[in-house]
């Protein structure tokens, strides 16, 4: 049976935390901080679990479909009869999915950091941000409403950009989080335009009524289908604004700048929020509206179809030719999340055609398990060497031998190499993709390859390749300081390490689909063929190129030169924004701004100032203090007053 | 035979030898004589007007009597204005108070 009170703890139980820590603990118990954070994750995670199973196994299913239970709801602004915003939990599928993986993988990151933060100076704070985002997280994946989403969306962006900046002391991080907040921001704009849009025509913001009004031929529907602009329908221009939004958040081309940027966060960070959790928001949001998306405005799934493959594809070539270890993982994040996007894309809704649906939400699953810990993984080995970069670390294997298995793990279940997790939901969205369209199943095969070989490029580079003599003297120095890592630090990546491997076998099919009904997926032995040997061949062409010395890397490099050169500076994207901004908006509209602020706007005000106080000045002798001066103009007034009644008035 | 005009005339030099007097002394105790004169101007005005217009009513001797009365009150008040400026300043000199400007 479901326990509403319970429900409504697992968000609120970060919440508590967050508030303990930041108000009391930090000053009175900040050691014991950690600990604490870590076991409210745990009740959450404990919560969560027997609510999922609760859901999935107990209540959750009518007539074999599974239903949106919305067990909390109370109203919060009524502005008018039938317009409220309420604050609710909405159960279904996704969102019990989401509460899980976002429960799971905050509580190995706590865990993790108890080990990764120790000896912090502003380690309880620290942990108060942690908890805080996972209140906000949580939120987000119960919203019932598009408003609430909304807010849980903006408390999210605030915590990544808490937690970017936590070494505020660091120039490039206090940037990167400016960077994510004003990126995130302006995407975010696009969403709150898409939600009046939405909600002015669907006249509700209750996520249930809007599906039902937007997707079923209501009078809503004619109107907003008819309303159009700039030769779109309102419907569209809604739904691609609310993309928009999800793609600032969810770092799609070409709102994906702000991500590389944020791997200034502590490690542990960069794993929660921006690779497992926050960064799918977006896709969990259009997943939310997908009946909208699919039903009744196909050609905004069209956007979301080309944007995500296209940052899937960029990302992957990007990832190949950057060597700071933790911005090849954004880049694969990246890449993936494009994945989920597209496999949104080609879905359609209900039924067989909702296969690539459940394939997204089945590779966010599986990708928020396998990139956590991969992200654990370099945390780890960045604990260990004390830099980012590749050339410092090599040879690693043999002094880490935990991290290595996990991270080889987690790389074969990337590559999508049987029978790790990732083959599975790589496979389904393979299979939606080659049923839907086939130039996008073409360029996503090719994308598996590369993602294959820029992972193994990684793992070799680290953990095979022998170190640079430079690197030497660092290793021998740090050997002799600690070993591989914290049990706190080990522990999270064995977990996650198992999950990589047996997550794969659920049946996903079973549990989330489109309609809620089961979608049982065949298994093609052949279709994996080609995909499995192409990533293959990715692992061995990174084998060849990276496991030991080799000059073949650079003379691909040089033989691709201009190519090499512009995936190195990430295809120049952040030289055209700064560009757009600096040059162009600044100097056709910043300065003309400003000029006009500065000359007509003020200026009038000084002219009104200057004239007053010039003129004040000038007759301000009259005011000289003098009591008979006073008394002459008296009188003189006097005299001429009767002169004019005199002479005049008559 | 003495009329209405001689009244008007005395009343007329009384009046402007007070305002000659407010303009150009310098001592408040003497600028306030010289309002005195002022208002006793006013009175023989009033005087003269009742007698040779409305001789069978009081009116204008009513008004001089208020006026002089209020005349005292007044010189009251300014002679304690004026002991106060004393002890502020130490001079009842108006050209010296003259703090109250721009």
């Amino acid at each position: 049976m479901l326990n509403t009170p319970l429900i409504a703890l697992i968000p609120l139980l970060p919440l508590f935390t967050f508030a303990l820590i930041a108000l009391v603990g930090r000053r009175y118990f900040p050691s014991f901080c950690g600990i604490l954070g870590t076991l409210s994750l745990l009740t959450s995670f404990i919560l969560a679990a027997t609510v999922a199973y609760d859901y999935f196994f107990v209540v959750g299913k009518v007539a074999n479909v599974y239903q949106q239970i919305i067990p909390l709801k109370y109203t919060w602004l009524q502005f008018s009869p039938n317009m409220a915003i309420d604050m609710g939990i909405l159960l279904d599928p996704i969102s019990v999915m989401m509460i899980l993986v976002v429960t799971l993988v905050s509580l190995m990151v706590h865990f993790y950091s108890l080990g990764y933060m120790k000896g912090e100076e502003r380690y309880a704070t620290y942990y108060s941000f942690l908890a805080l985002f996972t209140f906000s997280m949580l939120g987000l994946v119960l919203s019932s409403n598009i408003f609430q989403i909304y807010i849980f969306w903006e408390l999210v962006g605030v915590s990544s950009y808490l937690l970017i900046g936590f070494y505020f002391d660091k120039p490039s991080a206090v940037a990167a989080s400016k960077k994510a907040f004003i990126v995130t921001r302006f995407a975010d704009l696009g969403f709150l335009i898409g939600i009046l849009v939405l909600s002015y025509y669907a006249g509700t913001l209750d996520f249930q009524t809007l599906i039902m009004r937007l997707t079923t031929p209501t009078d809503q529907l004619h109107t907003i289908v008819a309303a159009s602009f700039l030769g779109c329908s309102a419907l569209t221009w809604g739904l691609v604004l609310i993309f928009i939004g999800g793609a600032g958040k969810s770092a799609m081309f070409p709102l994906h700048i702000w991500l590389p940027d944020a791997m200034e966060g502590p490690t542990p960070v960069s794993a929660l929020i921006h690779a497992a959790t926050m960064v799918v928001a977006g896709v969990f949001l259009v997943a939310r509206l997908f009946p909208v998306y699919a039903i009744s405005c196909p050609p905004a799934l069209e956007v979301v179809k080309w944007v995500g493959i296209t940052s899937s594809f960029l990302a992957a070539i990007i990832a190949c030719t950057q060597t700071d270890i933790k911005r090849v993982l954004a880049f694969s994040t990246m890449s993936q999340i494009g994945y989920m996007m597209f496999a949104l894309g080609v879905s359609g809704y209900g039924g067989e055609n909702g296969l690539g649906y459940m394939a997204s939400m089945f590779h966010l699953f599986t990708h928020a398990m396998f990139k956590a810990l991969l992200f654990l993984g370099a945390g780890a080995v960045i604990h260990y060497v004390h830099s980012n970069e590749m050339k410092d670390m090599g040879g690693l294997r043999k002094l880490m031998p935990v991290t290595h298995l996990t991270f080889l793990i987690a790389c074969l279940a990337i590559a999508g190499i049987p029978p790790f997790a990732g083959f599975f939901s790589k496979e389904e969205i393979l299979q939606a993709a080659f049923q839907s369209n086939k130039v996008i199943f073409v360029i996503a095969v090719i994308t598996a390859a590369i993602t294959a070989f820029y992972m193994f490029r990684l793992y070799f580079s680290i953990f095979w390749i022998p170190p640079t003599p430079k690197g030497e003297l660092s290793h021998d120095t740090h050997e002799t300081h600690h070993g591989e890592a914290p049990l706190t630090m080990k522990i999270p990546l064995i977990i996650l390490a198992l999950l990589s491997v047996c997550v794969g076998f659920i049946p996903f099919g079973k549990f989330v689909s489109s309609d809620g009904a089961q979608l049982l997926t065949p298994f093609h032995i052949g279709f994996s063929i080609v995909p499995v040997l192409l990533a293959t061949g990715g692992i061995l062409l990174a084998r060849s190129f990276y496991s030991k010395e080799s000059l073949a890397p650079q003379r691909m490099a040089d033989s691709f030169k201009g190519l090499y050169r512009s995936a190195y500076h990430k295809f120049y994207i952040d030289e055209i924004y700064l560009f757009i901004t600096k040059k162009v908006i600044f100097n056709l509209v910043g300065r003309p701004s400003a000029w006009f602020d500065r000359n007509i706007v003020d200026g009038t005000m000084n002219l009104l100032a200057t004239t007053t106080g010039k003129t004040s000045f000038l007759i301000r002798r009259v005011q000289s203090g003098k009591l008979q001066s006073y008394a002459a103009y008296f009188f003189v007034g006097v005299i001429g007053f009767v002169l004019i009644f005199i002479y005049w008035w008559t | 035979m003495i009329g209405l005009t001689h009244y008007l005339f005395v009343s007329c030099a009384l009046f402007f030898i007070g305002v000659y007097g407010f303009l150009t002394r310098r001592n408040m105790i003497t600028m306030l004589m010289s309002i005195e004169l002022i208002l006793n101007s006013v009175n023989i005005n009033f005087i003269a007007f009742n007698k040779f217009l409305f001789a069978d009513r009081l009116d204008g001797l009513f008004f001089t009597i208020f006026i002089i009365t209020i005349a005292a009150a007044e010189a009251a008040v300014a002679i304690a204005i004026i002991i106060n400026l004393y002890r502020n300043y130490h001079t009842i000199d108006v050209e010296e108070v003259n703090t109250m400007k721009f």
